[in-house]
């Protein structure tokens, strides 16, 4: 079952990347990629029972910890700044 | 008393799949920057917590363990909203604004946003 | 150090020394006073940051707080479900609405934890919060009826006495 659950969660994460590629604009991309993250901490939380080794938990809570600052610096760099390609990101 | 455990624990973390999943579609089939943020909300809480409870119950009660899925819970539930509200204010603060259904109930967005993008000016879903 | 920062100090201690002992599985000699060290460490940097206070740790919220996060827990579960039928209905099943909507709460924290609370609930994003009045853009119309209905507004009143 822990195999259902991570092939669920892989599925997801593809589609979240491909999101993330797609854009259109650039916060579709940050919210495609802080989704990644969500799901990349789920998947290895998963991962580590089905591998036998639930010690991989350390790993998904640094990990949680890392993709909310990310997310949250990328912001603070983009907040206040309209891009000089926007005509570029719109397309 | 283990076999019911097993049981409930696979079905919350199939239909925690199953959520994360829905999430992921969500983001593909709404219609513009702010619906899908909606659409990212479900795997970030139900979908979260679903597997995250359902692991816990294959633990086999060792507290480290315990603590560490509860901390995650924990932190994802504290931070996705902060992020999620970071995300829009910084999306209004691009010049994006939201498609609306019904643009004539709708109240204006603050004007200290700035002014949107012309492309993104009265659009109607 | 007055008796109210020290008040703060301690519960700061105490979070993080459990943190430590929860996480770490080792209870030898060695690593809980590598652990002791870690905990004056971080605690000497908050005093120096000035966050120990009743912001970065409302103990005035007690108990209230635990039945508020059961009933916001079941509110997600609903709320939940309702995005999840209404992504696989397609976009057509949608009708996005921007509202102002009053809010009840005076301190800074009641509106903080209101805001997050409509934020963390699928369907209902809160864009921006000045003085008493916030902006939520929600799935549809409902979302914002259930909001302007001020369950949840009410019950966050309630934790800020």
């Amino acid at each position: 079952m822990f195999l259902a659950a991570a092939i669920a969660l892989m599925v997801a994460m593809m589609l979240a990347i491909l999101r993330a590629f797609m854009g259109p604009t650039l916060y579709d991309r940050i919210l495609a990629v802080n989704l990644f993250g969500t799901k990349t901490v789920l998947f290895i939380a998963v991962l580590g029972y089905l591998m036998g080794r639930p010690e991989f938990l350390d790993i998904a809570l640094v990990y949680a910890l890392i993709n909310f600052i990310t997310v949250i610096g990328v912001l603070r760099f983009f907040e206040y700044k309209r891009t000089v390609d926007d005509s570029k990101e719109e397309a | 008393m283990a076999i019911f455990l097993d049981v409930v624990s696979w079905a919350l973390l199939i239909l925690g799949g199953f959520m994360c999943f829905s999430g992921a579609v969500g983001i593909h089939r709404f219609p513009d920057f702010f619906s899908r943020m909606h659409a990212a909300g479900v795997t970030d809480t139900l979908g979260s917590s679903l597997i995250l409870i359902g692991l816990m119950l294959q633990t086999g009660w060792q507290a480290t363990v315990l603590v560490k899925l509860a901390l995650i819970f924990l932190f994802i539930l504290l931070t996705s909203p902060t992020a999620s509200h970071a995300l829009a204010k910084a999306a209004l603060h691009g010049g994006l604004r939201p498609k609306l259904g019904k643009p004539e109930v709708s109240d204006e967005i603050p004007e200290k946003f700035g002014k949107p993008r012309s492309e993104s000016v009265n659009n109607q879903l | 150090m007055t008796i109210k920062s020290s008040r703060y100090t301690i519960s700061l201690i105490v979070v993080l020394s459990l943190i430590w002992i929860g996480n770490s599985g080792f209870y030898n000699a060695m690593l809980l006073s590598f652990g002791a060290v870690s905990v004056l460490f971080v605690v000497f940097v908050a005093h120096r940051l000035e966050i120990v206070d009743e912001e970065s740790q409302p103990l005035q919220l007690g108990r209230r707080i635990f039945a508020f996060w059961m009933w916001l827990l079941k509110e997600i579960v609903q709320s939940n479900i309702q995005v999840i039928k209404r992504i696989w209905l397609g976009p057509k099943s949608i009708s996005p609405v921007v509202m102002q909507l009053k809010m009840s709460q005076q301190t800074d924290m009641g509106k903080t934890i209101y805001g997050n609370s409509v934020t963390l609930t699928p369907g209902t994003v809160t864009l921006d919060i000045e003085d008493d009045v916030m902006t939520v853009y929600a799935l549809s119309y409902d979302s914002i009826q259930y909001l302007q209905g001020g369950e949840m507004d009410r019950r966050v009143k309630r934790l800020e006495d």
